[in-house]
């Protein structure tokens, strides 16, 4: 199937690493590539093979923004079966983003979450496994493949699934059975069994969930924001986990008015670190704009790295602080280890995580990096048992908990069981949703199975 | 000597419970009809159970009434016991279930037929169907009379190939001492239309003079009598008992040392019986730990001493049924009237038929009842409607009607039979329905009977009525929202006994209704200006009050579900050709050939992502 449009985005991890590929892909891709890219030589690479590649440097108009090298693939040998362009450009943020816009000027349009997935799968060029894990990604969070080590796991976690739906189902076949055959000697099973079973599926598929998550901290890392009232070393921790200066430093209060995006590893964890601006009242306008962003990222962060100064009293700007990560994940972090202390550690009594650190000497990393881990739950974390895969499977069962709570408060409200097994299968069918079978037959065959009912 | 006889819109094979609903609807819609059966005198019979009704069924019965059908008002006033099941259990899951004067009911139907415009009724066995390069379809009959229609319904029921088993002595057979049809099924196979075997059974009937009922426990009808039909202004009585007595170890002794016996055992049925109505001999195999098994004694009719055994079906030789039916208490001198049997028939794969109930392969014909897998009256009945309505409008050059999941059991019903076929005869159960709480038998007026008003069978008498009722229902809902009951002792005393929280102020009746332990009528004496409403539009109030969250969450499935019923796949896609698709649901595809994404996703065996697949490859074009 050709696709008329060329897409184009950045197919490496957001992140600083050695190098950032740009993908182009679509039937226009090689043509922009020659309006951002000017190989070295007398090249033209309108004329590139497929499997070749060139070196040069990529322009934005007349602007040279970084050197890189260029890679041709040739429909259908391609991932995606199309024509494909691949930039690699030195890593980092900020160049990567240049040589996207770029390109996007030269008249692609950005990728969607999966788009090149669906394009390869829509060109018959990914095999049927692949493209079964790559389409429940697609609709859940964009283009992600699940790790190796996950989908070894796979199989252990559905046979997990299954059980817990097979309790389910025994007991909505027993209800059917006494309510399509009320004939027949069937007793009614009792809201006590009924509680006991949900709440225990309940149970096993919350252990699931809680596990998923921490998985996910492991694998997919964790958006994690880097907040404190200004000069307190924020940046200096960041440029200190990032392993390399980033973030402009200077001792005026108010320099980091972005918000810096990098990724790092921390112990077993991945953290998509966000900088932000000191948090303060303050009337310059264009650093206002920079609090009420740090702000709102703290809100959305699954991980807040709460800066102190142990240098300084504790004040107000430190209680806002504070304040900001009441309910969140936090750690908190008393900075400045290597000066003399005036800061009154007990009020941070409220975090559950606290470690002393020097970010500008280095000391206190595994402290650090310990206190992270154990905040987001993977310390503990099992890799051998059950992992749900990836997000779909999360969602189902974060539905199927959603259903049985509902058929748990049911039973609990005393609300008649034709609504309780409702919301039973409810549960069933997202559970079974992998094997993609039906609630109401899983039931209707295991009653025939089960029960001796009939004329 | 052949002879052309007459020119038809709609003809339709079999007058059994199928036959009869389709051949009304497509009649009373303007089409010149006619409706074959091989006796007369068994016009709408009840050749397995003397019974209307019951679990999930009797949701059905109402369905059909209230897209205007007859089913319901023959019951009715044929009724000699009736009970409405499950009470206690839930509004969903209540189903009513009557016992029926057998020949009434055959009458009744048979007049209602002689006396229909449009209608001819013809005592004959059809034993060719063709079609012509016209598309005009010729059906001769045994005596070589040869009629044309339009369309066809075949609604054969058990006639088709109809072979009886009892031991191992079997004939070919119709039920209840019938001929069966026995050359249509090859002129059918001619056509190119695929057959296969399916089997049931029936009980011993008894004489009940022979039968001691002082050892039997009696089951009465209920006090508070419900019709069916909702048009029904007539009284039921319940002039008949059923009693209830058990097997025991004797019982299933003589069974098992027979078990040879028995043709299904034998290896001579090659058909596939019900899983849902076993035989005894099928009860006491698969379920050897159960020390006994109950069975129910009825009356078959009004004018007969005729008594049905229900849970006693059989295969097993005479001889035998009597040595163990001579076991059980009550029954050591029954008289034998009719001997239990199994049948076996020629059916069609339901996954050859459209949603309309019109072959996919055959324009203007069409399947329902038994022909079309499923078993079961009602579930005929149900199927028989929608294939006549649909026949008639496509003479009448309208889209058919499809009733889907979410608005019906006749939609589950058709979709299940369509979409996931089936491996045994199909009977209807609520545990098939994932919408049950919207799909209650109290409200089959409100979800079809507009719907059977635009079809053009509901008459104005009926949808005055209907629009009074749905009047009163808000009236009342509306007070309900607005009358406040104070707190007295009387009311107090009465929400403690119910284990709900007293009362310190006055609150409006809405927000007392809500509590699970209080109805309508323990609220009576205490609202004080009630007006006098009928049953029926208290009990929509109430359900709507009580089960209003769990209601709009149905809703929003429902409106998810439909999201996915408007994706329209096209009939001619050859899904081998769609890249990424698991070969399984490959298959199973090009089988079924949906006609929605919703459909699809309802197919075993293809999978949430081969729906990816689907709808990425619908947005792609």
């Amino acid at each position: 199937m050709k696709n008329s449009s060329t897409v184009a985005a950045v197919s490496t991890p957001v992140a600083a690493g050695g190098i950032g590929v740009i993908r182009i892909s679509g039937s226009e891709a090689i043509d922009i590539a020659a309006k951002v890219f000017r190989p070295g030589g007398k090249k033209n690479i309108n004329e590139m093979k497929g499997y070749t590649a060139a070196h040069g440097t990529v322009y934005d108009g007349d602007k040279a923004i970084d050197e890189a090298v260029l890679l041709v693939f040739r429909a259908p040998h391609s991932y995606t079966g199309e024509d494909v362009a691949e930039i690699s450009c030195h890593g980092g943020v900020y160049v990567v983003g240049r040589v996207l816009r770029a390109i996007l000027n030269a008249g692609a349009q950005p990728a969607a979450p999966g788009e090149f997935t669906k394009r390869a799968f829509l060109n018959g060029k990914l095999d049927l496994t692949k493209a079964e894990a790559v389409m429940s990604l697609i609709s859940a969070q964009g283009e992600q493949s699940a790790g190796a080590a996950m989908s070894a796991l796979e199989g252990a976690l559905s046979s997990k699934i299954l059980a817990a739906a097979q309790t389910l189902i025994t007991d909505s076949a027993y209800l059917a059975a006494w309510v399509d055959y009320p004939d027949d000697e069937i007793e009614e099973i009792s809201t006590e069994k009924l509680l006991a079973d949900y709440t225990e599926v309940l149970s096993q598929l919350e252990n699931l969930l809680s596990n998923y998550d921490a998985g996910r901290a492991v694998t997919q890392g964790v958006d994690t924001v880097i907040a404190g009232k200004p000069n307190v070393g924020k940046s200096t921790l960041m440029n200190y986990l990032a392993g390399f200066k980033r973030s402009i430093v200077t001792d005026i209060a108010g320099t980091t008015r972005d918000v810096v995006e990098d990724t790092v590893r921390l112990g077993n964890v991945v953290l998509h670190l966000a900088d932000t601006a000191g948090i303060r009242e303050t009337g310059n306008e264009v650093e206002k704009i920079g609090v009420d962003f740090a702000v709102g990222r703290v809100e959305r962060a699954s991980l807040v790295l709460a800066v102190f100064d142990l240098s300084r009293e504790f004040d107000d700007e430190d209680k806002a602080v504070i304040e900001l990560c009441k309910n969140k994940c936090a750690v908190a972090i008393i900075n400045k280890d290597d000066l003399d202390p005036k800061f009154d550690k007990t009020q941070l009594d409220c975090f559950r995580h606290q470690v002393i650190i020097s970010a500008k000497d280095g000391t206190g990393a595994d402290k650090l990096a310990h206190a992270v881990e154990e905040a987001l739950g993977t310390d503990s974390i099992d890799t051998s048992a059950a992992l749900l895969a990836n997000e779909r499977q999360r969602q189902c069962c974060e539905k199927a908990a959603e259903c049985l709570r509902e058929a748990i408060e049911a039973l609990r409200m005393n609300i008649t069981l034709d609504a309780v097994t409702v919301s039973t299968e409810g549960a069933i069918t997202e559970l079974l949703t992998m094997t993609g079978e039906k609630a109401n037959e899983a039931v209707v065959n295991e009653v025939f199975s089960r029960f001796c009912v009939g004329k | 000597m052949k002879y052309f006889a007459e020119k038809l819109d709609i003809a339709v094979i079999g007058a059994g419970h199928a036959g009869i609903e389709a051949a009304l609807a497509a009649a009373r819609l303007g089409c010149k009809t006619i409706i074959f059966a091989i006796n007369l005198d068994s016009v709408g019979n009840m050749p397995c159970n003397p019974s209307i009704g019951g679990t999930s069924k009797g949701h059905l019965v109402r369905e059909i009434d209230a897209l205007g059908g007859e089913m319901g008002i023959a019951a009715d006033k044929n009724t000699l016991q009736t009970r409405m099941l499950n009470t206690g259990k839930g509004p969903a899951v209540h189903s009513l279930r009557a016992q029926i004067d057998r020949r009434g009911y055959c009458a009744y139907m048979k007049n209602v037929i002689e006396n229909q415009q449009n209608l001819q009724l013809k005592q004959a066995e059809i034993v060719s169907l063709t079609r012509d390069e016209d598309g005009l379809w010729h059906l001769l009959t045994r005596l070589e009379a040869e009629y044309t229609a339009k369309c066809v319904i075949l609604a054969t029921g058990t006639f088709l190939g109809g072979r009886i088993f009892v031991g191992d002595i079997s004939y070919d057979s119709g039920p209840d001492g019938m001929f069966p049809a026995t050359e249509l099924a090859q002129s059918l196979k001619n056509l190119g239309v695929q057959l296969r075997r399916f089997k049931t059974g029936t009980p011993p009937r008894l004489n009940r003079n022979s039968i001691d009922f002082s050892v039997m426990e009696p089951q009465y009808g209920d006090e508070h009598k419900v019709p069916f039909s909702f048009g029904f202004d007539g009284e039921i009585v319940n002039s008949e008992a059923c009693y209830v007595t058990y097997t025991n170890d004797r019982t299933k002794q003589i069974i098992l040392d027979n078990l040879h016996r028995s043709p299904l055992y034998g290896g001579k049925i090659d058909g596939v019986g019900p899983r849902y109505c076993p035989s005894i001999e099928d009860k006491i195999v698969r379920f050897a730990e159960k020390e006994r098994h109950q069975l129910f004694v009825e009356p078959c009719g009004a004018d007969t001493q005729e008594m049905y055994l229900q849970g006693l079906s059989s295969s097993l030789p005479e001889d035998v049924q009597l040595e163990f039916l001579h076991t059980i208490p009550g029954l050591e001198k029954a008289q034998v009237m009719r001997t239990a049997y199994a049948i076996e028939y020629d059916c069609v794969d339901p996954l050859s038929l459209r949603s309309s109930l019109e072959f996919r392969d055959f324009d203007g014909l069409y399947g329902a009842g038994q022909f079309n897998g499923s078993s079961g009256y009602e579930e005929a009945a149900a199927q028989g409607l929608v294939a006549g309505i649909n026949a008639a409008r496509k003479i009448k050059g309208k889209e058919p009607v499809i009733l889907d999941r979410a608005g019906s059991y006749i939609g589950t019903l058709i979709d299940d039979l369509v979409t996931k076929g089936c491996t045994d005869p199909y009977r209807m159960m609520t545990s098939r329905s994932e919408y049950r709480l919207l799909l209650r038998q109290d409200n089959a007026d409100r979800r079809l009977t507009p719907l059977g008003r635009e079809i053009g069978l509901i008459s104005d008498e009926r949808w005055e009525s209907f629009n009074k009722k749905l009047e009163l229902i808000e009236q009342e809902a509306e007070r309900v929202r607005k009358v406040v009951i104070h707190p007295s002792d009387k009311l107090n005393e009465m929400l403690v006994s119910r284990e709900t929280s007293a009362l310190n102020i006055g609150v409006r009746m809405i927000e007392l209704l809500r509590r699970p332990q209080v109805s309508y009528a323990d609220l009576a004496e205490f609202d004080t200006e009630r007006p006098d409403l009928p049953y029926e539009v208290f009990e929509q109030v109430e359900i709507s009050i009580k089960y209003e969250g769990y209601l709009k969450r149905q809703e929003a499935q429902v409106a998810e579900m439909r999201r996915l019923e408007v994706r329209k796949l096209p009939e001619d896609i050859d899904y081998s050709k769609i890249v990424g698709l698991r070969l399984e649901a490959i298959e199973k595809l090009n089988k079924v050939r949906p006609e929605n994404i919703g459909q699809a996703s309802r197919i075993s065996g293809v999978s949430p992502a081969d729906i990816s697949v689907l709808l990425i490859r619908l947005q792609g074009e």
